[in-house]
This record gives structure tokens, C-alpha cells and sequence, in this order.
């Protein structure tokens, strides 16, 4: 397996923006997922100037690993602030691989309410879909084998680095 | 006496069965606090379910009667998406003459995932856990006078959640303390979590002997013990639980411990008043402190189903 460098998260940040623009409606819904996603959701939601805030979803108690893993220590709230009955919606991720964090997210935003669309932004595609979902908006996709996570420094600069699964 | 093994832990040092506080470390103790940290979130949604415990079956295994503690195990199975079977044995079986371990064998001959067990004599769930496969947990809702972990874990909840931060406090823990597996509960919970200064008053009668073994002070007066305390719990009078005569009469116990407006003016101006419930109203406890201000009685309710939810989610993970 080859691992070439990382791809700079905020050039992809920009390129993902210039792909969401004009295809994302003022009254749309973002849902960031915790923690990547929500730092994700809060860059594309200033810079797509959209006239509802932002919501953060964190899916621990929806995920399905939950037997082999048992619940992590400290769950975020997840933040809904607007009504989700009816309103097309884009969920946010920094990573997209198998797929089962956006199904836990579908999940989870039924018990808000019925979506009128949910479309799916990820900064970065790894492959190694285990589900049927696709991203409507991609950053870039990078090579599969390589596990990747989005952090953030203390200026709220982005990147990328390589995680052990 | 060094135990070698804690019937509670796994081989992993995790949660599998809650039986008792006593012998459990602060950090579990925490764990379980900042999980249910995370329910409340969730019971202030809509849809107030998630789904981490389906398809799971939850037996209320109650062998003496209960309601808050019994719907509040249920609330939190049903809000966790588990299938909840609610028994009041006293009134089945045990009358028949089966024994407490053939029930229990036959409930998981029914494919039972957790047992919820309230029993009046001390030590019953220790025996269940004892008595079932690996697979099945067992949560203690209250045995006799020895242990009610769940209700010392929801006042921990709800001390931190108006004190913040456990080791600075003084708490006084007030009235039947011989009869209570509550206080029991309350003593190893707050002692564990660092509280440095812990206070039991009641009368003679009322407080076990050797009490202050369990490293707390006693008083038998209201006005020393009161003084300057930053949490006040109350006990119910278990009248239930007294045979032969602890007290003059319910008059002259409110008269000397029961909580007043005056007396809780000896306390610190922002303490907080606790009381697991039922109360009796003009025994313990003045109607004007019950539903005064100062009092968190019904906040301890709504965390209550909090903690449990966090308790069989843990205890399921594990």
C-alpha cells in the first residue's frame, strides 16, 4: 500500500464550497456530524450564506456498533435549530468510508422530523462502502487503505491527518 | 477483608451487573454520571427514544411494590427502545411457593437480557447474579436496608448538576438512617466522589451503630448538624420497615428532625434540599421546604430516568 501526501484540507474546503454553490437553496438545512462534520457544516454555512442556522448531529446512539463497542463516555447534544419536517437538508462529514455514520445520522434526523430531500457533503471519500450511500458533494477522494481524520488548530485552521482505525 | 474478585466487574474491570455502590471506583461512578449527561439531551427531544437497546428484553423484577422506581426503569428500558415485561411477584409466584431462582431460571429460559430487581430482603440480587448466565445483567433497584444504587447515583446526578464540583461540600444526610439503603447508597457514593465532609443526624434509635466507621460525623441535633451544610438529604421514616418502637410518635420526630424553614435557614442560603420520595409531608419534611425554592425533589425524578437509561446502556455495552 503506497501513502502518498495528504491532500491540504483547505484547499479542499474551497473546492467543495465552489461545488455547493448555486446547487444549495438559502433555506437549506445544514447538519454537521460530530466533530469533523459540525467544524465542516459551520466553514460551508458562513461561506454559502445561508439564511438558517447550522445544526449538529452526534449519531452515538444510533450507531450499529454499538454491541462490539459500547457507548462512548461523553455524547454531545445534538443540536437541531430548525424544524426538519419538510426541508431539504445536506448532512456534513469530514470522512466519508462505509457508511454507516450517515445511516445512524438518517436515523437519528426521523426522530426530528420527515425531510423533504437529504443530500450527503464530505470533505474527503476513502471508499470501503459497506451501505448504499453516495456523496452528492465530495472534496476529493483518496486513495482506500489510508484512514484519515479532520483536525483543527487553534486558529480554526483545518487538515488532515492519518488515524489509526 | 481484600476481595479478590467484585461480583459487579467483568474480567475487563467493566460494569456487568450494578448490585451496590459500595466497592465500585469513582471513575465508574463518573462514567455512569457523564452518560447520563447525555441522556438528558435526548428526553428534552421530540421523540424523546433511541435505539441502542432494541430488540433487547428488560424483566421489572419487583418482589415488593414500588412505583416511582418502578416507572422510572420502565420510562428509561422504553426510551432506550428495549422490550420491558413489569412483574409484581409478590402477587404471583411467590405465593404459589416458587422460589425466587426458579423464577429467575424461568424468566431466562424466556431469553431475558437484563433483570431489574427489587427485593426486601438485603442481598437478593447479589444471589440472582450469583444464579444467571453470563449474558444476562442484573441492576440492584433496591434491597432491604442494604443498597439502592440507582437513587444514590441520580442525587449524585443531581448534586453535581447544582454543585458542580463534589469536593468542596459539606452534606448532611438527615433522619432513618438504620433502615435506609438509601443513605446507605448516599454515604459510599459521596465519600468515593470526594466529598470531604459528610453528616449524618438522626435520633439514637434511628442511626446504626458504628456508623462513624463508614467516615462520616454524627450529630444528633439539627441545629449543629445543619450548620453551614451545602446539601440537605432527607430520608422517608420507613414505618414499613420498624417493628418494635424507634419513636415516640411521627409529632415528636418532625418536631426535632423534621425539615422546617427554619431549621434549613441554618444552612448554607443556597444549600439544596433532596428527598428520595415518597415523602410524608409534616414528618419528615415541612410542606413550605417540599416545595420551597430551595428544594430539588422533582429535578431528582426527571434524572433519575437519566441515570438509569445510562446505567443499562453501559451495562448492555459491556
Amino acid at each position: 500500500m503506497t501513502t502518498g501526501p495528504l491532500p491540504d484540507a483547505e484547499q479542499l474546503v474551497a473546492a467543495l464550497i465552489e461545488k455547493m454553490r448555486g446547487n444549495v437553496a438559502p433555506d437549506t438545512g445544514l447538519i454537521g456530524i460530530v466533530t469533523g462534520g459540525a467544524w465542516l457544516a459551520e466553514r460551508l454555512h458562513t461561506a454559502l450564506k445561508l439564511e438558517v442556522p447550522f445544526g449538529t448531529l452526534d449519531v452515538s446512539f444510533y450507531r450499529d456498533d454499538f454491541q462490539h463497542k459500547g457507548l462512548k463516555r461523553k455524547v454531545a447534544p445534538s443540536d437541531i435549530p430548525f424544524e426538519v419536517e419538510g426541508r431539504d437538508l445536506i448532512l456534513v462529514d469530514d470522512v466519508l468510508y462505509t457508511g454507516r455514520t450517515i445511516r445512524a445520522a438518517m436515523n437519528e434526523l426521523f426522530d426530528y422530523g420527515r425531510p423533504a430531500s437529504i443530500r450527503l457533503a464530505s470533505l474527503v471519500d476513502r471508499g470501503g462502502r459497506e451501505l448504499p450511500i453516495a456523496a452528492q458533494f465530495v472534496g476529493a477522494t483518496i486513495e482506500a487503505g489510508q484512514s484519515v481524520e479532520l483536525k483543527r488548530d487553534a486558529q480554526g485552521r483545518l487538515s488532515l491527518a492519518l488515524s489509526i482505525d | 477483608m481484600f476481595l479478590t474478585s467484585n461480583p459487579q466487574l467483568n474480567k475487563n474491570g467493566e460494569l456487568h451487573h450494578l448490585l451496590s455502590i459500595e466497592g465500585l471506583p469513582g471513575e465508574i461512578l463518573l462514567q455512569i454520571l457523564d452518560t447520563a449527561e447525555s441522556f438528558v439531551g435526548v428526553t428534552q427531544r421530540e421523540v424523546k427514544k433511541v435505539p441502542l437497546l432494541r430488540g433487547k428484553a428488560i424483566f421489572n423484577l419487583f418482589f415488593e411494590p414500588s412505583t416511582r422506581t418502578r416507572t422510572t426503569f420502565e420510562i428509561a428500558a422504553k426510551r432506550l427502545s428495549a422490550d420491558v415485561i413489569n412483574l409484581a411477584i409478590n402477587v404471583s409466584s411467590q405465593s404459589k411457593g416458587e422460589s425466587v431462582l426458579d423464577t429467575v431460571a424461568n424468566l431466562a429460559a424466556m431469553q431475558a437480557d437484563m433483570f431489574i430487581v427489587r427485593h426486601s430482603q438485603s442481598g437478593a440480587p447479589h444471589l440472582i447474579a450469583r444464579h444467571v448466565g453470563e449474558d444476562i445483567h442484573v441492576v440492584n433497584a433496591g434491597d432491604g436496608r442494604h443498597s439502592h444504587p440507582t437513587q444514590g447515583l441520580l442525587d449524585m446526578f443531581t448534586i453535581r448538576h447544582y454543585k458542580h464540583d463534589f469536593h468542596q461540600l459539606k452534606v448532611a444526610i438527615v433522619g432513618d438512617i438504620l433502615h435506609s439503603r438509601v443513605a446507605r447508597s448516599q454515604i459510599h457514593a459521596l465519600t468515593t466522589l470526594g466529598v470531604p465532609e459528610v453528616r449524618v443526624i438522626g435520633p439514637k434509635t434511628l442511626l446504626p451503630t458504628n456508623v462513624d466507621n463508614m467516615g462520616v460525623h454524627v450529630y444528633h441535633d439539627m441545629a449543629k448538624g445543619l450548620k453551614d451544610v451545602d446539601v440537605v438529604m432527607m430520608l422517608r421514616l420507613q414505618n414499613e420497615r420498624m417493628q418494635g418502637s424507634f419513636l415516640p410518635s411521627p409529632q415528636e420526630f418532625f418536631k426535632f428532625y423534621g425539615l422546617t424553614a427554619e431549621k434549613l435557614a441554618l444552612a448554607k442560603p443556597d444549600a439544596i434540599v433532596l428527598h428520595p420520595g415518597p415523602m410524608n409531608r409534616g414528618v419528615e419534611i415541612d410542606s413550605t421546604v417540599a416545595d420551597g425554592n430551595q428544594s430539588v425533589i422533582l429535578p431528582q425524578v426527571t434524572f433519575g430516568i437519566a441515570i438509569r437509561m445510562a446505567v443499562m446502556s453501559i451495562l448492555a455495552g459491556n
